[in-house]
């Protein structure tokens, strides 16, 4: 099923070494190094601040890294042109946490957008192609709608029509479950697995709900302040051994150890160590 | 462009805070050059990169930035042409020179109060609209969709806009000389007893075209001057809905404040 692509089943789809990312002064990733596989979906795991949509950021070209590379598709990101990024960009579908519908277009317009962007079709075949995805998202017959009547669950739901509508062979979904209800992140969940078993593309969910994550994962990257802590199948991570992952796996909070002169230089804002 | 300087940090130094607001200035000027020479690059070379700049969004673009305008436009030249022939007769009357005051109101209008005016109500107007959109459309990740969509935001965005304002302020300007010097005319006539041919006539007379087109230059370069500093206020947003108000006051206040300077260097220039 996977359309011709130039990878053959074992080279990587993303592979990703000794990646650090900055903002600012402040060092949010440290050397993350990962490979995503053609056909599989990887999770990347997280709490918040642990540095997953920085790092999904950096895959996705929106920024560049401090140091390290990224390879996209086989081809090394920072290096490419406009026409070398156009075509990666053509190949990659992303549904952003929030949907980032075009607010002054209808849910129609908003899928169609890429295919008006990049192909030749006639408006009759973008309509029935625009039919299929909404299809398969559950949306038929609410392609007029404006995003603003549309509900959570509704426009994450679109996001996702539009990620896929050029039929992608790397689909990136930035917190799919976020701010929904049980009921709709499972059908979110189940969507995803759809997507991968009948259009066999490789997947990449950057999420911290831990119920989603192992409900679809193949492989899972566990990333905590910056540092990827572990990267190996649902099963694995699920018996780690190791007391960083054991504690955000039992949502278990871990107060920081500090030493005490450190903490009262905090509270008094530094002041002290000056004089 | 000047700005208030950062009040979030602690309290900086007085020559800290002047090299971080100078710093910051010129990352801004910087930002709206690159802007502008991106913006060109696409207009020309779009095609060639698969991504030719579109027409409709550029007509949608005129609509709202010119023919939106009309109303409020005429109003304003209207009055100021009623203005300046009521102040321009008061000012030659002790002279005796009242009938010399079409030679003063035909050029200051063409000149100056034509495309400042239209100037200054297309940034309140146009300018701030861009940089609120733009700013919308940065926080709520619209702009990063559009980049991973294999689709370069100057190109789909910024560009229409600034092919629409580039048409646009200098039609509307034309359309101001026009209605403010007729707004003269039926003061200057029925005040001095004279006709409204005479005064058509002797207007005609003192005006040169070089007198319109200079006009009309300056209103180009406001129009970009309006587009560059609208978007790049809008692109840089961050902080949810409160950074969009601030940037889009702020892009109203720098784009009258570049408006009237580049005004005067441009007078400085061509007409000593």
């Amino acid at each position: 099923m996977r359309a011709a692509s130039p990878q053959n089943a074992s080279t990587p789809v993303i592979q990703v070494d000794n990646l650090v990312a900055h903002y600012g002064e402040r060092e949010i990733l440290h050397d993350v190094s990962l490979t995503v596989l053609p056909g599989e979906i990887m999770v990347i795991m997280g709490g918040s601040g642990s540095g997953k949509s920085t790092l999904l950021r950096h895959l996705l070209g929106l920024e560049r890294a401090s140091s390290g590379s990224i390879r996209l598709l086989g081809k090394l990101l920072g290096e490419l042109d406009d026409l070398g990024q156009y075509e990666i960009y053509k190949k990659i579908g992303v549904a952003f946490q929030g949907g980032a519908l075009f607010s002054s277009m209808n849910l129609g317009d908003n899928i169609k957008l890429p295919l008006r962007e990049h192909t030749n079709l006639d408006a009759d075949t973008m309509e029935i192609m625009l039919r299929l995805k909404l299809e398969i998202v559950s949306l038929a017959g609410f392609e007029d709608l404006m995003p603003s009547e549309l509900s959570g669950g509704m426009i994450k739901r679109a996001a996702f029509a539009r990620a896929i509508i050029m039929d992608p062979t790397l689909l990136f979904c930035d917190e799919p479950s976020a701010g929904l209800d049980p009921v709709v992140a499972a059908g979110l969940d189940e969507l995803i697995l759809r997507l991968r078993d009948a259009l066999g593309m490789t997947i990449v969910v950057v999420t911290h709900d831990l119920d989603s994550a192992f409900r679809i994962a193949d492989r899972i990257a566990v990333l905590d302040k910056g540092e990827l802590l572990a990267l190996d199948s649902a099963e694995a991570v699920r018996n780690s051994d190791n007391p960083r992952i054991h504690n955000l796996l039992s949502r278990h909070f871990v107060e920081e150890t500090l030493d005490p002169d450190e903490y009262l230089a905090r509270l008094t804002g530094g002041s002290r160590n000056r004089d | 462009m000047p700005e208030a300087s950062d009040t979030a940090s602690s309290p900086p130094g007085l020559l800290e805070s002047i090299g971080r607001s100078t710093a910051r200035g010129l990352e801004t000027l910087g930002f709206g050059a690159s802007l502008l020479g991106q913006s060109l690059y696409w207009l020309v070379l779009g095609r060639r990169r698969h991504q030719p700049v579109r027409a409709a969004p550029a007509f949608a673009e005129m609509m709202q930035v010119g023919i939106h305008a009309l109303p409020i436009a005429t109003l304003l030249s209207f009055t100021i042409g009623l203005m300046l022939a009521i102040q321009g007769i008061d000012a030659l009357e002790p002279f005796g020179a009242q009938h010399q005051v079409v030679l003063g109101v035909a050029l200051s209008v063409t000149r100056e109060f034509a495309p400042l005016i239209t100037g200054i109500l297309v940034a309140g107007r146009s300018g701030s609209a861009l940089a609120a959109r733009l700013g919308t459309m940065t926080i709520s990740n619209e702009v990063d969709a559009l980049r991973v969509m294999g689709i370069n935001p100057v190109r789909f965005l910024v560009v229409p806009s600034l092919i629409a304002m580039v048409v646009m302020l200098p039609a509307l300007t034309l359309w101001a000389d026009l209605v403010a010097l007729f707004g003269a005319g039926l003061y200057v006539s029925a005040d001095l007893g004279s006709t409204f041919t005479a005064y058509v006539d002797q207007a005609l007379r003192y005006l040169h075209a070089e007198d319109v087109m200079r006009g009309l230059t300056k209103s180009v370069l406001f129009a970009i001057l309006i587009t560059i500093i609208g978007v790049a206020n809008g692109a840089r947003v961050r902080g949810g809905a409160e950074g969009v108000g601030a940037a889009t006051t702020r892009s109203v206040v720098q784009a009258i404040t570049a408006i009237v300077l580049t005004d005067m260097i441009f007078v400085f220039i061509t007409t000593r």
